[in-house]
């Protein structure tokens, strides 16, 4: 029996799974066998052991806290904004033609290269960092609404024409609905820039509760479980979040799954 | 019998109530099109589309407006609906004269047109936004315009789970559905197969009896423009103009295969197909 089970359970394992496992096999190797022998070495089992039992290690959850509330408040604040400034620069000529050039061009400047003049302008506190998380989520949305209603079908356009929709009832019934699957698109991307931008700005800010700080102040500690704990937390923070907005797109827009 | 006695016969058949009448007083048109001419430039030279179109549909009517593709038939009923103003010539409902969007004109396209994130009742009712009518009135009358088309157990459908031949009825519920007096329908069964065509004529046929809309229908099928119109205007291409208008005056309803609908249709086809020179007039 015990021998038929085996190759069973390994059936089950995702195809996926393999190269994460076997790197985990490999550094379990390593550190077991004593080849890599440095105080910066650590074995997975501390990494496992550190959230839970090391009284430094258990703040990586009020830090995953305090980062999800900046990712949910400045992303919400630049999602708010890209949707409203691209829907304007979308629909009219005006707006598209004085304001789009000045985004567009923003948006060539590396993100990272804004937290010195924000820390300038804002101090080294929370404005900085949820100002930075707004403007990471800001463009994605911004560029996919901005395309999203530029390209909605002029077939359905003519429609809303013909029909004479009132101008509120255009945006909601028509232009936002048709701009979905592409806005959709940037929104997912935001989501990850905001998550990015967060842990950014709080590991380069360095003070306050956060994931990123967390992981900047364990390397000043040279507390090598510690950031691997961190950096662990921080990919699955990105997967959850990105399950989590497919499944609130899923609900909120039942007709646009196949 | 000239072309206005042609509409008060057919008013009079429509509305039993003008019967009484003389028949001298004419009644004013629900659509009037005069010497109506559009031109594009294409790369820089100009190209005339229409030229100097003129024709109108009596309250109740329905025509038919026949040519080969490319004779600037649908461009005619995009100038009539209002999505495109740059035109010259008249256009009048009900005697007004009418120049962009007018409530009163409704349109059909080839293809539905719904919008897929909105039910069959989402989209009717997406007609009514315009009219500002209070909520029940609003949904009584999605109810009534679905049923009239056939569709109520599919009124929360989405159009992706509706077939081609009930997706185009639910197109012409929300055409119907703000009740306009005038109803312009651009080949509407034209994507259907040929059994679903038929069908579908006789629905509308059934439905307009209910309802005496005035329906202008441009098809490039003769039989569909005879078996469904009162007459039927007959356009050559380059520049798309009236060539000819031919009288149906069939009571409805009409067998396909009447020998005045068949001899028609020979008539037709020799003016589509091998058209003589104009009878200018």
């Amino acid at each position: 029996m015990a021998e038929v089970s085996v190759p069973r359970i390994l059936a089950t394992v995702p195809k996926g799974a393999w190269v994460p496992l076997g790197l985990l096999a490999a550094w379990a190797l390593a550190a077991g066998s004593g080849v890599a022998a440095s105080p910066l070495f650590v074995s997975p089992l501390e990494v496992l052991r550190v959230p839970f039992a090391d009284p430094d290690g258990q703040e990586v959850w009020a830090a995953l806290g305090a980062s999800i509330l900046r990712v949910v408040g400045g992303g919400l604040t630049g999602v708010l904004l890209g949707l409203v400034l691209g829907m304007l620069c979308g629909l009219s000529r005006v707006a598209s033609l004085g304001v789009a050039p000045t985004i567009h061009t923003a948006r060539q400047i590396a993100v990272f290269a804004w937290i010195p003049l924000f820390t300038a302008w804002f101090g080294n506190g929370e404005a900085t960092k949820l100002v930075f998380t707004a403007l990471s989520t800001f463009f994605p949305v911004f560029l996919a609404t901005e395309r999203g209603i530029r390209s909605t079908p002029k077939a359905l356009e003519e429609v809303a024409r013909t029909l004479d929709l009132p101008f509120g009832k255009r945006l909601l019934r028509f232009y936002l609905p048709a701009a979905l699957p592409t806005i959709q698109v940037g929104f997912r991307i935001a989501v990850l820039s905001a998550w990015i931008g967060t842990i950014g700005a709080e590991y380069a800010i360095g003070n306050g509760r956060g994931l990123g700080s967390f992981i900047a102040s364990a390397r000043d500690q040279f507390r090598m479980d510690i950031v691997l704990v961190g950096v662990f937390v921080l990919a699955a923070g990105g997967v959850i979040f990105n399950h989590a907005c497919e499944r609130l797109f899923a609900i909120l827009f039942p007709w646009a799954k196949e | 019998m000239t072309l206005e006695q042609v509409q008060q016969k057919r008013a009079a058949v429509l509305r039993p109530e003008l019967r009484k009448d003389n028949g001298n007083a004419p009644a004013t048109a629900a659509l009037s099109i005069g010497r109506v001419g559009k031109s594009f430039s294409l790369n820089g030279s100009p190209r005339e589309i229409l030229r100097d179109v003129s024709f109108t549909v009596g309250k109740g009517e329905i025509v038919g407006v026949l040519g080969a593709s490319g004779c600037g038939k649908s461009t005619l009923l995009r100038l009539i609906v209002g999505l495109d103003q740059d035109y010259s010539g008249r256009i009048a409902v009900s005697g007004e004269e009418t120049r962009g969007l007018n409530r009163d004109v409704a349109m059909v396209f080839q293809d539905h047109r719904l919008f897929p994130w909105l039910t069959v009742a989402g989209n009717v009712g997406l007609a009514l936004e315009a009219l500002d009518l209070p909520g029940k009135e609003k949904a009584d009358r999605i109810r009534h315009y679905v049923d009239l088309v056939g569709l109520s157990d599919y009124i929360d459908a989405y159009p992706k789970q509706l077939s081609g031949g009930m997706a185009q009825r639910a197109a012409i519920a929300r055409a119907l559905v703000s009740e306009p007096n005038i109803l312009l329908m651009d080949e509407p069964f034209g994507a259907l197969d040929s059994l679903l065509r038929l069908r579908l004529q006789d629905e509308l046929l059934r439905i307009w009896d209910r309802n005496n809309v005035s329906i202008v229908v441009v098809t490039h099928d003769i039989e569909e423009a005879l078996y469904l119109s009162d007459r039927v205007i007959v356009l050559e291409a380059n520049p798309g103009r009236i060539h000819s208008v031919i009288d149906v005056g069939l009571d409805r309803p009409r067998l396909r295969d009447d020998p005045h609908i068949v001899s028609l249709k020979r008539q037709c086809l020799e003016l589509v197909l091998d058209p003589p020179a104009r009878i200018t007039s």
